[in-house]
């Protein structure tokens, strides 16, 4: 089984580029270039010297001993926490800049719903000088204040986003249509593995970087490249796309992707797609999606900004639909357990969408030689206020 | 036997001037649909455009957007709009095309939605997030053989190429985007002439009809310079907001287009 995009941009039945003609032409040049481009020498170059001297990779893969004695197995954690601006965001933003260069865009759009993306789009605008803008939705900004605040001090201009559901969705339409308005001189870069082909596969290329770590790393502290398993959060599916990317052709690691169930998969307020949705187009390419019967786009809830979306990407609908990955929840109250016991076990304060993956922990059943690799996709404290609600 | 199809007709008799309007399903309120439409055929429209509407419309502006939240807060819907079609040929004359996005028609089933729309009268479907490749490979005799006419978009940015494939999949005419904008954009439409000329000059198969950004007899006026006519979306969409007299309100607004 290949799990490679094919030349209309399809994982199996899923992906392709269902876009409105004024979004042809940027795409189609992304679609000609973007693999050119990023197999240049040049590109690769500049692009691992930032990844290396900006963003602060390899970023650790830490043995987790408290972890690893409670739940039987030898856990690790991959910190992307720890890269620049503080989560796996900024390896795809990286090489998205360096790529909207060398197509010759002077301004950045993009879309957030944790508010990660944007500020690891912010970021790279101000380190290469170009003008950003980050559509947000009302509800995100108002619920990861802290982010938005570090967008505005990198100076991005924050777009707030009164359609819809006020969130992630709606923030990407917004974007979306801010680039067929401004056709000719703007990179939109989109932070997860969704959209319109080229994105999924490039987006999962420069997230790759992750599990080509991870690989290395293991075989340095164990002996053996592959794990038992790997376990990544997925919203859109960007960090676990990069964390499974190197393992996908490895059969015998189990990929293992969480869903945020919000307050139940069947309670109404969830986002757990794999479980709630059906094929379905939005946002260019044709995926899992939450839905109605009629085809309208249903309005997902999770506590973590970065998760309450109604899609995947196409990759992680193909991985579902094939077997190749396991596909698990957690709750919002799961969630927010897994992130207390991870800072009070390992002294880490993760992220809430990434306290998502830590929940499974309980549900797998390990052997005590297991080597468990978890993506730890993103550090906690914009989510500290949610936090501290939950403590009183 | 289903008659010829109407688009036809019309491209037959009339060559310019043509008059597109587009229109909501179930906006302003969930029964005006028949009455809109009565209205434009009776107030000099050439073509009604109905829009089915969808949460994420992603081409279209905010004045379409929120046209398309409140109908779907009234619960407009594909099998229902269908239902309001059913007796339309009776009074209705003039070639009727639907536009929407391609997730609801998927989830309806593109077959049963091509044969619906074919047997209430409806003569041509667009759907601008449906690709050229997926068309050609999955659905164009779907189309052709419930017949209806696909009608595909270019804009300014299309290449030559580009507008020659277009052109030679597509029937019915060709909807040509006066700027690379979402819905209700008012971009001069002057400074796009030379965009115009070129379609013009190019000599498709298939009639042009000039879309986004027309609001009065003067945008009407420029469009149809270089084409066969145009489409008027938003700013009719805006005049049924709080109207109470649709017909009244649609005969204000089409006097002011065409006179």
């Amino acid at each position: 089984m290949s799990f490679n995009v094919n030349e209309h941009g399809y994982y199996g039945n899923y992906g392709g580029a269902y876009i409105p003609e004024m979004l042809y032409p940027n795409v189609n040049i992304l679609q000609e270039k973007y693999l050119s481009i990023i197999h240049e020498p040049g590109f690769r170059q500049e692009f691992h010297q930032l990844l290396t001297d900006y963003v602060g990779r390899p970023t650790p893969l830490f043995r987790a001993n408290r972890l690893s004695d409670k739940y039987g197995a030898r856990i690790y954690l991959k910190r992307e926490d720890l890269c620049h601006t503080g989560a796996h965001k900024i390896n795809n933003t990286i090489g998205q800049i360096l790529l909207a260069g060398r197509l010759g865009k002077r301004r950045i759009i993009a879309e957030t719903g944790a508010g990660q993306h944007g500020v690891a789009t912010a970021t790279v605008c101000a380190l290469k000088g170009l003008e950003c803008v980050v559509y947000m939705g009302e509800k995100d900004i108002e619920r990861q204040a802290p982010n938005v605040a570090r967008m505005k001090m990198l100076g991005a201009t924050v777009v707030p986003v009164s359609s819809g559901s006020k969130t992630l969705k709606d923030a990407t339409n917004e974007a979306i249509r801010d680039w067929i308005n401004n056709p000719l001189d703007t990179h939109y870069i989109i932070g997860s593995v969704v959209g319109p082909h080229p994105y999924p596969d490039m987006v999962a290329r420069f997230q790759s970087v992750i599990s080509e770590e991870i690989k290395k790393q293991l075989l340095d502290q164990t002996g053996n490249a592959n794990p038992a398993y790997v376990i990544a959060c997925v919203g859109g599916g960007s960090n676990a796309a990069g964390a499974f990317y190197h393992f996908l052709d490895e059969e015998q690691v189990k990929l293992i992707a969480v869903e945020a169930a919000g307050c139940g998969i069947h309670s109404g307020k969830s986002a757990a797609t794999t479980q709630l949705g059906r094929p379905g187009i939005l946002h260019g390419s044709k995926s899992l999606l939450m839905q109605t019967a009629d085809g309208q786009i249903t309005e997902p809830h999770s506590i973590s900004a970065g998760l309450d979306y109604p899609g995947i990407g196409p990759l992680h609908a193909h991985l579902y639909e094939s077997g190749r990955a396991i596909f698990m929840s957690a709750t919002d109250a799961e969630a927010l357990a897994s992130a207390f016991e991870l800072s009070r076990m390992e002294g880490i304060i993760p992220a809430l969408e990434t306290a998502h993956a830590v929940f499974v922990l309980n549900k797998l059943n390990f052997r005590k030689d297991d080597v468990v690799v978890i993506c730890l996709s993103g550090r906690g404290d914009k989510d500290l206020d949610t936090y501290m609600k939950y403590i009183s | 036997m289903r008659p010829k199809n109407r688009l036809d007709k019309l491209f037959a008799e009339k060559n310019k001037d043509i008059l597109n309007v587009y229109c909501t399903a179930g906006y302003p309120h969930l029964e005006s649909t028949a009455a809109v439409m009565q209205a434009l055929q009776q107030n000099g429209a050439d073509i009604i455009e109905i829009g089915m509407p969808y949460s994420d419309p992603l081409a279209d502006g905010p004045v379409i957007q929120q046209s398309n939240m409140t109908a779907l807060e009234h619960g407009m819907s594909i099998p229902l709009l269908f239902d309001q079609l059913g007796k339309m040929r009776d009074t209705i004359h003039i070639p009727v095309i639907l536009m929407g996005y391609l997730n609801p028609v998927l989830q309806y089933g593109m077959a049963a939605f091509c044969e619906a729309a074919n047997k209430v009268g409806v003569d041509g479907i667009i759907l601008p997030d449906l690709p050229i490749h997926e068309y050609e490979t999955e659905f164009r005799d779907l189309f052709l053989s419930n017949g209806l006419h696909f009608i595909f978009l270019v804009t300014p940015d299309t290449p030559e190429a580009r507008i020659r494939k277009i052109d030679s999949l597509s029937s019915g005419f060709i909807y040509a985007v006066s700027s690379s904008s979402t819905t209700g954009n008012t971009a001069p439409i002057e400074q796009q002439e030379a965009y115009f000329k070129k379609l013009q000059d190019m000599n498709l198969i298939n009639p042009i009809l000039v879309g986004f950004g027309i609001n009065d007899s003067t945008t009407f006026r420029a469009a149809c310079r270089y084409s066969n006519g145009a489409i008027i979306g938003s700013a009719y969409i805006r005049t049924l907001t709080d109207v109470t007299d649709i017909g009244m309100a649609t005969k204000e607004f089409l006097n002011k287009i065409t006179g």
